[in-house]
């Protein structure tokens, strides 16, 4: 799989040597070309990602679900994309024009940002930034902005409650998800990725960090908005919360932030917890990339069984869990490790 | 040095340009004819009622406050994280005396009701 990087290394030699340009100028050029074949992995990843949800969720809920279009209803989501360009966009009267316009394409903006730090295999990053961790979850926290800026600019009561509930929820969550990842960078003694991947080669950090794991793994699914934490879009009481109001195309930029936000964090649980692309038990004969893959699918999957098989909490028992119980417990986990890292190092030194 | 964060600059142009061009693309496609039934607020059919911009319940403020004193221990941590193997005992002390100052005013939210949603 080093195919990719050779491509890469080509790319970069022929626009120095073949078209004389300057190191900088070439460097920038391949990483824009990178970043778009990034994107749009993501989108081809997001076609099966859906068929994946709808498929899983019929068979949790013992239905048939999509089987009309392609072999197994594969087609349905390419061809609601279609249908989706051809929609009215529609913006209503009352509606905070600038705003209402633009939060759907901040929400993009924060779902691909993400994905600049992510190895997804060794030498596969786009920018493989010293302050990795840190990065992402600066940008996972700007994500909040968007669906607040698409709730209040509505104008629209459904969309406030959920805009205001979507606030709540994710700053609520974004502390024990931070706290939990600590616990993995005071283990593997950096912020970067590439780094934290390569600590996990004889151990992967979920089984000392099993609890960190539960705990970023429930608050993720707070972060992400996905059931049975989606409150902010629950539909039997805010018909679909801060993106009621948004039809067409503009609402189908919202779904795809959703799902790339929910491959980002897989891919980072992956990274942080289940040793990134290193092969399990030595099983090498697949590629490094093709295990990452695996991994991530592995994740997404629990996501989804989880969503689709416990009912939507309660605001307030939501609220309750995440900072009455997750906050003091990973906390807790942080001493533990602390000290566990002490004991563990006067012991073999 | 900032030449590193080059891609990222790339990869959030790249996240504008594209919904851009997903919005230029259905541009061409869809209709366009706005009626004010259909400009209206969606409320269940029924006309909407009263202002939606109002001052809203004051625990969502609380929680925000809280978040942004957990959120600047979280910035702090991080450094303390990553150099936490070299420093040894002074770490580990470190670590009770910070986590003590956080666990304090934890407590004192707790205690005050400042996490019951009400």
């Amino acid at each position: 799989m080093d195919i990719f990087i050779k491509i890469a290394g080509a790319l970069q030699d022929w626009l120095m040597n073949g078209m004389g340009l300057s190191v900088t100028a070439s460097e920038l050029i391949a990483t824009a070309v990178w970043a778009l074949v990034a994107i749009l992995f993501i989108l081809v990843n997001l076609i099966i990602l859906v068929w994946m949800e709808r498929k899983l969720g019929a068979f949790f809920q013992m239905r048939r679900g999509p089987n009309r279009l392609g072999p197994a209803g594969f087609l349905q989501f390419p061809v609601d994309i279609v249908k989706v360009l051809g929609k009215e966009d529609i913006i209503p009267a009352a509606a905070d024009k600038p705003i209402y316009k633009i939060a759907s394409i901040c929400a993009f903006v924060t779902t691909i940002c993400a994905f600049a730090v992510i190895p997804f295999a060794k030498g596969m990053v786009l920018e493989d930034l010293n302050i990795g961790i840190f990065y992402f979850i600066a940008i996972g926290s700007t994500a909040t902005l968007s669906l607040l800026m698409a709730g209040i600019s509505s104008n629209n009561k459904y969309s406030f409650i959920g805009g205001m509930r979507t606030v709540a929820q994710m700053i609520s969550y974004e502390i024990p998800m931070a706290f939990s990842l600590l616990g993995v960078v005071m283990m593997a003694g950096s912020l970067r990725l590439t780094d934290i991947v390569e600590a996990q080669q004889n151990m992967w950090f979920v089984i000392p960090q099993a609890i960190a794991f539960i705990i970023y793994f429930v608050a993720t699914i707070a972060e992400t908005n996905r059931g049975p934490f989606d409150l902010a879009e629950g539909e039997q009481e805010l018909v679909a919360g801060y993106f009621t109001e948004y039809s067409g195309i503009r609402w189908a930029i919202f779904f795809i932030a959703e799902y790339g936000n929910l491959v980002a964090v897989a891919s980072i649980a992956t990274i942080m917890f289940l040793g990134g692309w290193n092969a399990p038990f030595g099983l090498t004969f697949l590629p490094p990339f093709l295990w990452f893959m695996i991994k991530v699918y592995c994740m997404i999957f629990m996501f989804m069984w989880v969503r689709w098989t416990f009912p939507r909490i309660r605001i307030d028992h939501l609220m309750h869990f995440g900072w009455k119980f997750l906050i003091p417990v990973s906390i807790a986990n942080i001493m533990v490790t602390g000290i566990g890292i002490y004991v563990y190092r006067m012991i073999t030194n | 040095m900032l030449i590193k964060y080059a891609g990222v600059v790339i990869i959030m142009i790249w996240g504008i340009v594209f919904p851009a061009i997903l919005l230029g693309l259905s541009k061409l496609f869809h209709p366009n004819n706005p009626t004010p039934t259909k400009l209206s607020t969606y409320e269940c059919g029924l006309e909407t009622q009263g202002e939606t911009w109002v001052q809203f319940k004051i625990s969502y403020f609380m929680y925000a406050l809280i978040f942004v004193a957990f959120d600047v221990e979280t910035i702090f941590l991080y450094p303390w994280a990553v150099r936490f193997q070299s420093l040894g005992l002074f770490g580990i002390v470190e670590m009770f005396i910070f986590m003590a100052i956080l666990i304090v005013g934890f407590w004192y939210a707790w205690k005050e009701g400042a996490l019951e949603w009400m």
